[in-house]
């Protein structure tokens, strides 16, 4: 409709005029993705710790040897006093505090069982976790060598031998665990919702606030023309945005593509919709651009923190988990993760994306009913 | 004076009428709190399994029980065979397929070992290791119970782990300072730079500036208000922390209040900052929202560890006033630090709002605009 | 064509237990220049809101151009002008661009526009700003370049809600003397305003006081019915006895 034509082209003028708001629009996204593809792991890179060796034997110290060796961990701190080294602890200058009674080689090379004692800065639970896996298989290797060791030194001697399960795990689809190949998906589908929820929605309340909005509803402009004119631009620059990011998600990170790309984008369409539409529910409930900012702030932060994206779903109560049956960006951060890595189809993920269009429809049929061009 | 504190009254009253931007003020740190608080873990709970058990025993079906029985696991599946596998995850359900060899508890009992695999989707590199150390641990603690029945103890080196400050790993005692450190950020320096640009998006700013209030007055006025409200928001996340979480409270609650204050004063100098160098709302809300909020929740530590990061990161995280403040908290919240101990970023902090403030007043007097 | 612009008849608005205004009832002549006077608070602008379709009667009939406001507001807007206080022209446009904007929505044919556009230019006098932005045009000119796009389409009335605020006399003058090149060809224009000296210009006014009409006809009628010298005598008459107005 020609209406619509002179409305996009307005809309389009006045978007790249402002200055301030292209960088936002078409930088922000590329630099976010960087920083957050880079810093969103739970990867040990480094581990100070602190040694109190009261064995000072040759075995302690082949075993501190094998801890710097692995490249993760870092001796901060040597002292026979424990106060000291809790002291660095709590000061945050050491994470883990490796403890070797002085018996340590003796018990071992007697074939009983060698105590040691680690201590870990528990803050941050996973991280802690790690720690203690990472120790747990260098101590594993090191006993496991050690006792074999022993068993041709000295094979008269009785080894206390005790049932095992081994354990061996295989990770699929990022054997690796490599991090970035599961952020990047979903940081595509954040970036994307930003644009989508804030800047329809925004502009519509600026109209207001600066009075042009009266003057639009003078004219013979019907509702749902003001609505396709205002959500169009930033639905095309979302996917723009979108396209710019799976290239970069492709070439340089690397990311696999398993599944099939038209239909990311399909979803994509789909999905910018429903959160333009909420932001344009948000529009409707406010006057003032700071008010309907801070609105859709809460509850895009909420959506996003519970979208699955830093913490895992799985880890979350019932109730939550249910909750995210509402959650837009819960659903296409899945659906993303299950076509680019897994290679999923229209099969696995029908049935969430038609719970999209009908999220979609119904924000929109709500929003366009509670936006009423008269202004009372 | 009476100039100022005429305007102040304005400032109170204004954002006190809002009463919509006041709930969502209020509402949304104990809302965050509590989805946060309940909902965002790096816990495992319910997490959906499946079983191929190639032996079908006694001990494989006890430990399948345990792993039923666990909080952590939810038996979705029973596999026949291997093949099922591939094409579980790609429903995307199931997180992890157990799978014990056959002849398993005659291995165990002739050989003293036998094997399980842990085949985990790792699409989610989190969620393996979680899901994959919460059944190893499982497995080891029925192991040691098998042992100790014989009396005997395991050969080889024996590392006895204490956690400290969290023995429990809870990751709501991680969340829950980022968590003051992230509202605070949103309100202070969200709301200021926003009522800032307003006044002077309506036109209002070039009235206040021919008063006789001088630039300083304008901005204390401006920030008293959010300085109230943070002061209000950190005591009721404070409360309902200790009360609903049970975070512990090693520290001292002075040392914390004062060091709240100068956060809260540090973000308030950011929004400030932001406001005196943007022109109209839309500009302020999105730096705000790019330069401070987002590197908040992402550099500072609030979720992924610093120390995780890239050097590069690492190097940047260290301009983010959030990050010295996480540390502070964390410390006298869970370590039961002193003030001794965390001079260094206090200082650091204090540096960060002192140029930040400089900088606005520069700016303020420079530009009538 | 109907020879009556504007009829209504006991047009109220409330809001809540608020009459904003009471029953009014009145003509406007098609052609004629009508201005609708009122102090701040009498209900000038919820009436004219009325009128342009911005806003529901609470009761009363109102038609425009013959067309009811209730039943067939969108066909009244395709056929009205408006022109706001605020001049509502978009400041991060071009006057080009803001002439091809609303012209377009108001369905000129692209050839015709481009013709209309350089009219526009050429009668306001912005052939050596046309593209710069409306932004760093000083208000004189903003308020020609409203005016202008208001009439663009030929509507058969063209509203405008306090046109001459905040701009010199001489500028004045010139406005007014473009309302009456529009008014010659035809177009009806209903003006509110607060220059009791404009009064003078229309064909006839209006006065607004409390929400009722106070008073209407010609300024001649008007003054002399009051036995007044001015019309903005007649206005202090009528208004001292106003409960409503500026607090």
């Amino acid at each position: 409709m020609r209406i619509i034509k002179f409305l996009l082209r307005k809309e389009f003028l006045q978007i790249f005029r402002n200055r301030a708001m292209l960088p936002i629009l078409f930088v922000m996204p590329i630099i976010q993705l960087l920083v957050l593809s880079f810093a969103a792991t739970y990867e040990l890179k480094e581990v100070d710790f602190a040694l109190i060796d009261m064995d000072q034997s040759r075995l302690s110290r082949e075993l501190t040897a094998k801890f710097q060796a692995t490249g993760y961990f870092k001796l901060e701190l040597k002292t026979f006093d424990q106060s000291e080294a809790q002291e660095a602890m709590n000061a945050g200058n050491v994470k883990m505090i490796l403890r070797i009674p002085s018996d340590f080689e003796n018990n071992l090379s007697s074939g009983k069982q060698a105590d040691l004692q680690l201590i870990i800065d528990a803050v941050d639970g996973s991280t802690a976790g790690l720690i203690q896996s990472y120790s747990s298989s260098i101590l594993n290797d090191l006993s496991v060598s050690k006792l074999a060791e022993l068993r041709i030194e000295t094979p008269s001697q009785q080894i206390q031998q005790a049932k095992t399960i081994n354990v061996i795990s295989q990770n699929w689809y990022n054997p690796d665990l490599d991090y970035i190949t599961y952020m990047v998906p979903g940081i595509l589908v954040v970036l994307v919702s930003m644009i989508g929820v804030f800047l329809s929605g925004m502009n519509i309340v600026r109209e207001y606030e600066i009075g042009t909005i009266e003057q639009l509803n003078v004219t013979p402009i019907r509702k749902y023309q003001f609505m396709i004119g205002k959500l169009l631009p930033f639905w095309v620059i979302g996917m723009f945005d979108l396209l710019i990011g799976l290239a970069l998600a492709r070439f340089g990170f690397q990311i696999p593509f398993l599944g099939s790309l038209v239909t990311i984008l399909v979803v994509a369409g789909i999905y910018l919709v429903v959160l333009q539409s909420l932001g344009l529910l948000i529009s409707t409930l406010t006057h003032t651009q700071q008010q309907a900012m801070f609105i859709a702030w809460f509850i895009m932060v909420i959506f996003i923190l519970m979208g699955g994206l830093f913490t895992p779903i799985e880890s979350m109560p019932q109730w939550a988990q249910n909750l995210t049956l509402t959650n837009p960006i819960a659903y296409f951060i899945k659906i993303m993760r299950m076509v680019l890595l897994k290679g999923a189809g229209w099969k696995e993920i029908q049935f969430m994306v038609y719970t999209l269009v009908a999220m979609g429809s119904g924000l929109l049929l709500i929003s366009i009913n509670r936006y009423k061009k008269t202004t009372a | 004076m009476n100039s100022f504190s005429g305007f102040v009254t304005k400032e109170f009253k204004q954002i006190y009428r809002d009463k919509r931007t006041l709930t969502v003020l209020f509402g949304m740190p104990i809302i965050m709190l509590v989805l946060f608080g309940f909902a965002i873990r790096n816990e495992v709970t319910n997490a959906q399994i499946g079983i191929l058990d190639l032996s079908k025993d006694e001990v494989t079906r006890t430990l399948t029980q345990k792993l039923e029985a666990s909080s952590s696991f939810q038996i979705r599946a029973y596999l026949e065979s291997y093949e099922e596998v591939e094409g579980l995850f790609r429903k995307g359900d199931i997180k992890e397929v157990v799978v014990f060899e056959p002849d398993f508890k005659e291995k165990l009992i002739r050989d003293n070992k036998a094997d399980i695999q842990i085949i985990t989707d790792a699409t989610d590199p989190n969620l393996a290791n979680l899901v994959q150390s919460y059944t190893s641990n499982i497995i080891r603690d029925y192991v040691q119970e098998l042992n100790e029945t014989g009396d005997v103890q395991q050969a080889g080196l024996n590392p006895k782990v204490r956690m400290m400050y969290n023995p429990e790993l809870r990751s709501v005692n991680l969340f829950v300072p980022g968590l003051i450190a992230v509202i605070l950020m949103l309100i202070s320096a969200l709301m200021t730079s926003i009522s800032i640009t307003r006044e002077k998006e309506l036109g209002n700013m070039e009235i206040l500036l021919v008063s006789p209030l001088k630039p300083y007055h304008i901005i204390i006025g401006k920030v008293l208000p959010y300085l109230v409200l943070s002061v209000v928001n950190v005591v009721t996340i404070l409360v309902l922390a200790r009360f609903v979480f049970q975070v512990p409270f090693q520290g001292s609650y002075f040392l914390f209040f004062t060091e709240a204050i100068l956060f809260i004063l540090t973000a308030l100098a950011l929004g400030v900052f932001i406001s005196s160098a943007a022109n109209n709302q839309q500009t302020a809300m999105m730096v705000s929202l790019a330069g401070l909020l987002l590197p908040t929740v992402l550099l500072s530590g609030f979720i992924f560890p610093v120390d995780s990061m890239p050097v590069p990161l690492q190097i940047v995280s260290h301009a983010i006033p959030a990050k010295w403040f996480l540390v502070i908290v964390r410390s006298i919240m869970l370590k039961g630090s002193e003030f001794i101990l965390i001079w260094k970023e206090t200082a650091i902090l204090a540096g960060i709002t002192l140029f930040f403030i400089a900088l606005s007043l520069k700016n303020f007097k420079v530009r009538l605009q | 064509m109907p020879e009556l612009a504007i009829q209504t008849e006991n047009l109220t608005r409330t809001f809540g237990d608020f009459t904003a205004v009471d029953n009014i009832t009145f003509e406007v002549k098609q052609g004629e220049i009508f201005g609708f006077l009122g102090a701040n608070g009498a209900g000038k602008t919820t009436a004219m809101r009325m009128l342009t379709g911005l806003l529901t009667p609470s009761s009363g009939k109102a038609l425009v151009s013959g067309k009811d406001v209730y039943s067939e507001a969108e066909a009244i807007k395709k056929n009205i002008g408006y022109m706001s206080q605020k001049f509502s022209l978009y400041d991060d446009l071009t006057s080009e661009e803001n002439i091809q904007f609303y012209g377009g929505i108001y369905g000129i044919p692209d050839k015709e526009l481009a013709k209309k556009i350089d009219e526009v230019i050429e009668s306001v006098g912005l052939g050596d700003v046309r593209k710069k932005l409306v932004r760093s045009l000083p208000l004189g000119w903003k308020q020609k370049l409203a005016f202008s796009i208001s009439i663009l389409h030929n509507p058969k009335i063209v509203f405008l809600d306090e046109p001459t605020g905040g701009v010199d006399p001489v500028t004045r003058r010139q406005f007014w003397e473009k309302i009456y090149e529009v008014s010659d060809q035809g177009i009806t224009v209903f003006v509110t305003t607060h220059y009791m000296d404009e009064a003078e210009y229309c064909d006839r006014i209006s006065i607004m006081v409390d929400g009722r009409m106070d008073a209407i006809g010609t300024p001649k009628e008007l003054k002399e019915n009051l036995d007044a010298v001015s019309i903005e005598d007649v206005f202090i008459q009528l208004a001292r006895s106003a409960e409503r107005g500026d607090g």
